[in-house]
């Protein structure tokens, strides 16, 4: 299968710009300058190409939202937080094809009408900042961003913004308080980002890996793209593969193949003997059946949901209430506190399932974590606190009996 | 006297970007690893500069994993424990780590030389379990390659 997303990435030298030239790079950035904006965004349309940050929602509609907003100036930011545990995919594009990622945003920058472009990088991701930083120096050299890129009247700039250790920033109100130097409390949408994001501006906010697609989409055309994997999602994925199995990894395959290929033909099978898998990160609920087609329908279907198709691998010597526990855990550190039904909903989780997986539970807790995902979901303000118990209700739903096992 | 390595950065950064509070976590990130902490000379400074309380200040640090008011060891050690490295036992590798420097998660060894964390997902997710000390990824931890690295860095 061709690859679109890492084509690049395995070439010595990958990051600097004069590889990527040799491999086509740039090619994109004259192209769409020589459309207008709007027929940028209706082949990104064509494409019908989802964000691959979690929420799937449509490319060409935010943009198109973003570029219809009166008002003046507009930004483009990039989230390049990957956070989500299981998730490896961003930080592979941001230290080996930075150039993909910065004609992408740049394109996109003329597409909805921005003259300044943000990426939001993850603290802890050094080497990638530095990759980053480079490229956006070594395309500046070449006249690609700046004023009047490639002699036309479109000026732009990209600016790096480092986090310091959030995973809540991730999410994109938070992440655009966290820019704005507030505490990165998620806010109530609407407005959206689109109609009134970073410093109270129109903002198309996309995930490392969405963008990547563009400079493809833009080269090939929206109707080859779509093409591309399954009709309802298509085109190719980064699918990050980790947990209990014996060949974690990166793997760019078309949305829509099934888990049981993933693990078995990609990841050389399970580690032991196959339990249960989250296919979207920990936020995702748990599935056991591995003819799950891996596209956002389908897994949405099964009561699931792709996100960022971080697929996590869980084997049967696994006990399923310390997966649960482990998962609270992570939640309760990384809630922001602002509403009381997820910063205190995800502390009484964490404490009901230590008990259980040390086996002092008590029998009512297991209808009780049900009942409190239940409310969670209903009433947290944002993402985090709506899937923060996904993986301990669907342990219930799942594997009941082990939970009974460790109650009295 | 010269001037705390941190007010350069500080400054410079201001100068680039302006006197305007979406400088406020560039600079604050900026003196958390020239000093390996935020200090409240520096808090007073960001407070004067860029007008913004200093309760407001504290409480963006406070919200941060990577910023401190504390002072933290030469190397920073952060272990992760998000599901895919506990999946691989990375509770072994705790263990291993704070048996070898005396200290427990949380804590800076008295001499200040490490600080141990564990924290959420680095995205090394596919070479787990996985740990960071300062800038540095390391992967497919074992106990064995773990007592090697924190032996060369005790040197
Ligand atoms: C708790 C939480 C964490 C998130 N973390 C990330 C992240 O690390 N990276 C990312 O791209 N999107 C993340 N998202 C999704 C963003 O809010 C947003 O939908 C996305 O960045 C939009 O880009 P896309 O449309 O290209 O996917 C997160 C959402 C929530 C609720
Ligand atoms: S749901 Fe949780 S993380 Fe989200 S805003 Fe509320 S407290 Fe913060
Ligand atoms: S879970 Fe440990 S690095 Fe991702």
């Amino acid at each position: 299968m061709e690859k679109i997303l890492t084509k690049n990435i395995d070439k010595p030298k990958a990051s600097d710009i004069e590889v990527y030239l040799a491999g086509g790079g740039y090619q994109a950035l004259p192209k769409a300058l020589s459309l207008k904006p709007e027929g940028v965004i209706s082949e990104v349309k064509k494409s019908k190409l989802v964000g691959r940050g979690g929420a799937a929602f449509p490319v060409g509609l935010k943009w198109d939202f973003t570029r219809k907003e009166s008002t003046q100036p507009r930004f483009i930011v990039c989230n390049a937080d990957e956070g989500e545990p299981g998730t490896f995919k961003d930080r592979v594009i941001l230290k080996n094809d930075p150039h993909l990622l910065i004609e992408a945003i740049i394109i996109a920058g003329y597409a909805i009408g921005a003259d300044k472009g943000f990426i939001y990088i993850r603290g802890e991701y050094y080497d990638e900042i530095e990759a980053v930083n480079n490229a956006i120096q070594q395309a500046k050299q070449k006249g690609y961003l700046g004023s009047n890129i490639l002699s036309s009247d479109f000026s732009f700039d990209i600016q790096v913004y480092r986090g310091v250790g959030a995973y809540i920033c991730g999410e994109e109100t938070s992440l655009i308080q966290s820019m704005e130097g507030n505490r990165p409390c998620p806010d109530d949408r609407p407005p959206f980002p689109t109609q009134s994001g970073f410093m109270d501006k129109p903002t198309a906010l996309n995930n490392v890996e969405t963008l990547a697609n563009i400079p493809s989409i833009i080269n090939r055309g929206g109707d080859w793209y779509s093409g591309i994997g399954s009709p309802d999602s298509p085109g190719t994925k980064l699918f990050c593969l980790s947990g209990q199995v014996n060949k974690p990894g990166l793997y760019e395959l078309p949305l829509g193949i099934t888990l049981g290929e993933l693990i078995e033909n990609y990841g050389s099978g399970v580690n032991g003997k196959l339990k249960a898998v989250l296919p979207g990160g920990v936020s995702s609920r748990l599935l056991t059946d591995p003819e799950v087609k891996l596209d956002y329908k389908d897994v949405a279907r099964a009561g699931s949901m792709l996100g960022s198709a971080s697929v996590i691998v869980i084997n049967q010597d696994t006990s399923i209430v310390d997966v649960a526990r482990n998962t609270v855990e992570f939640f309760t550190h990384e809630s922001c506190g602002k509403c009381s039904i997820c910063r205190e909903g995800t502390r009484q989780a964490r404490e009901i399932l230590t008990r259980m997986a040390n086996g002092n539970g008590s029998a009512g807790e297991i209808d009780l974590l049900l009942e409190l995902g239940e409310v969670m979901y209903d009433t947290a303000c944002c993402g985090l606190g709506q899937a923060a118990m996904n993986v301990p209700t669907s342990a219930i739903t799942l594997f009941r009996n082990e939970f009974e096992q460790k109650v009295r | 006297m010269s001037a705390a390595p941190w007010k350069a950065k500080v400054d410079d950064i201001i100068t680039q970007q302006g006197r305007v509070k979406e400088v406020l976590l560039p600079c604050l990130g900026a003196i958390q690893e020239v000093s390996g902490y935020i200090p409240q000379p520096a808090i007073s400074y960001l407070q004067e500069c860029l007008d913004v309380p200093s309760v407001d200040i504290y409480g963006v640090i406070t919200f941060y994993g990577m910023l401190t008011t504390k002072q933290q060891g030469k190397y920073v050690i952060r272990l992760c424990n998000s599901l895919p490295c506990h999946l691989n036992k990375s509770e072994n590798i705790l263990r291993v780590v704070e048996r070898k420097l005396g200290i427990k998660a949380g804590e800076t060894s008295p001499d200040g030389k490490f600080t141990l964390e564990t924290v959420a997902c680095l995205g090394l997710c596919d070479k787990a379990p996985a740990m960071m000390i300062n800038d540095k990824s390391y992967g497919n931890l074992t106990e064995a390659t773990t007592q090697e690295i924190l032996a060369e860095l005790n040197g």
